[in-house]
């Protein structure tokens, strides 16, 4: 389902203006990561997405929804979006309701919910926490509930706003394991990240926004090799990526395998 | 004299079965700074609040060994005196701040109000704390209306601002910009040059790598491993162990395989990367 965001403004009731002119389109099935400064207007973006902002000037287009013209709750069937902060989204007393809790208010049925509960606490690895408060667990399986309540939910666009936060090397595997899966899924999976490693290693098409607008826009490897226009919004290239230029690499490379391979060239 | 003197302290939460800290011995010089690092669970944050007073004075539950730090001991302090040398950056600022004020401003002045901080002092104080860490134009915002990254960095500054002996920082960064993050790196580097302690608990090993003392690594309640950064970044056993590395020393360990890494010590800086594979 198509992503068509048209000349977007948005103003803060208290007068600032953090969108200031945004035109995109994300394709069905493609995989974003939208990088920048804190601030730049990232999260304010997405929350457009599901209609829990309204633009003040301009439109989003969620497939043939204008997004003024839907609820949030409407909007929730096409776009899923996991909280930079779980504990804003989590209120339910074990893991199992969290994650129901989606799909139900969706109206599907209960053998529909019952297997889209299922596949998610499964690829979440929480298939044995169901019955636990997710109050009890710790954040970084707090996160996890966060990721399937939403995943639950079967929506085609699913935000993930910040999922490596505060995350360690086996946890950001796994989430990077769960974008793969919904890749092969079809879906479009929208992600903000300050972490430019991750981004290089997931994400085919990456955003940089700055002050409320599009800075750069592109292939991964096109945008994560500009460091000159990335620093203005305080975005570093990849380790590698740094690397591989100050080595005087031919290509811009993004991932291990990219650099071990110019390196067995040159 | 060690300034931060933990010795053999082993800590168990009121709810928890196991220990969440056993045996841990640590010594930090003043002026020292201290990475510490460790995958999720290890009990990263609880030596966090072992090191500010909040275990066990906040938490209770059962501690053995003792904390000191200058020269106080713990368990015969109160939690208002340990303020006075020792301060900690939440790793989440959403828990930090305080809901009681309007602004930034206010908010960062908040500590320094409620230890009886002349009033002419404070303004200046507070301007100075959020030069230091680039925040100047959020002073009139309110502190709920910012992005997590510049929460994060209000949440640091609050802390900066009361200018702790001893500073600890439970994953300040970890929601902010990568040049953001380069910054507030260099910005503790400059605070324990000036004297003050510093205890950060970080996933960025690049960035410890170029600013930290020393690291040490934490796993299921006990420290690994500690030296200098280089020699315990690079160590088989933090790889064998499920933590983060630098992607220079991961890419580097696979390039000794394969014959394209000739050097006997592993990277984890850009420096060393760059040095080691031209």
């Amino acid at each position: 389902m198509k992503i068509q965001i048209d000349n977007l403004r948005f103003t803060y009731p208290t007068g600032l203006e953090a969108l200031r002119g945004i035109s995109l389109c994300i394709e069905a099935g493609e995989q974003v990561a939208i990088v920048g400064q804190n601030g730049a207007g990232k999260t304010t973006l997405v929350r457009h997405f599901n209609g829990l902002l309204q633009p003040t000037a301009g439109s989003v287009l969620i497939g043939d929804w204008d997004t003024k013209k839907y609820s949030v709750a409407k909007l929730a069937s096409r776009v899923g979006y996991v909280f930079q902060n779980p504990d804003e989204q989590l209120f339910s007393k074990d893991v199992e309701t969290e994650v129901k809790f989606g799909p139900r208010n969706l109206g599907h049925s209960k053998e529909k919910i019952d297997g889209l509960v299922k596949r998610a606490l499964a690829l979440t690895e929480l298939s044995d926490k169901t019955e636990t408060n997710p109050y009890d667990l710790s954040p970084t399986w707090r996160k996890m509930v966060a990721l399937a309540s939403v995943i639950a939910m079967d929506t085609p666009i699913v935000i993930f706003d910040e999922p490596t936060t505060g995350q360690d090397a086996v946890n950001v595997a796994r989430i990077a394991h769960v974008i793969a899966e919904l890749r092969r899924e079809g879906k479009t999976v929208i992600t903000i990240t300050h972490d430019i490693d991750f981004c290089a290693e997931n994400f085919e098409r990456v955003i940089a926004l700055s002050n409320g607008q599009v800075l750069l826009d592109g292939a991964a490897a096109d945008v994560l090799g500009q460091e000159e226009t990335l620093a203005q919004t305080y975005v570093d290239p990849p380790q590698l990526t740094r690397l591989g230029k100050r080595l005087g690499l031919k290509e811009i490379v993004r991932n291990q395998e990219e650099f071990l391979n110019a390196v067995a060239r040159d | 004299m060690a300034f931060v003197n933990l010795q053999n302290v082993t800590y168990k939460y009121p709810l928890t079965k196991t220990p969440v800290l056993q045996n841990v011995n640590l010594q930090v010089n003043e002026g020292e700074f201290v990475a510490v690092v460790g995958p999720n669970g290890a009990g990263k944050s609880t030596l966090c609040y072992a090191l500010a007073g909040f275990v066990p004075h906040f938490f209770k539950g059962e501690i053995s060994g003792s904390i000191e730090v200058a020269g106080m001991e713990s368990s015969k302090s109160t939690l208002d005196e340990w303020v006075l040398n020792v301060g900690l950056a939440f790793q989440n600022p959403f828990n930090q701040i305080s809901g009681a004020k309007y602004t930034v401003f206010e908010e960062i002045a908040f500590g320094l109000e409620n230890t009886g901080v002349p009033r002419e002092e404070i303004r200046p104080r507070v301007e100075e704390a959020m030069k230091l860490t680039d925040i100047s134009s959020l002073a009139d915002r309110s502190p709920y209306s910012l992005s997590g990254g510049q929460q994060q960095r209000v949440a640091l500054t609050s802390i900066l601002v009361m200018q702790p002996r001893l500073l600890v920082l439970d994953e300040p960064t970890s929601q902010m910009d990568p040049i953001g993050t380069r910054e507030v790196f260099g910005v503790v580097r400059r605070m324990a040059e000036g004297g003050m302690t510093v205890v950060m608990v970080e996933h960025k090993m690049e960035w410890i790598a170029n600013f930290a003392d020393r690291v040490v690594a934490l796993k299921d309640g006990q420290i690994l491993l500690e030296g200098k950064p280089n020699e315990v970044l690079t160590s088989d056993l933090l790889a064998e162990n499920g933590f983060g590395l630098s992607r220079y020393t991961s890419t580097a360990r696979e390039a000794k395989k394969r014959g394209l890494w000739k050097k006997d010590n592993l990277p984890v800086t850009l420096d060393e990367a760059v040095e080691g594979f031209s």
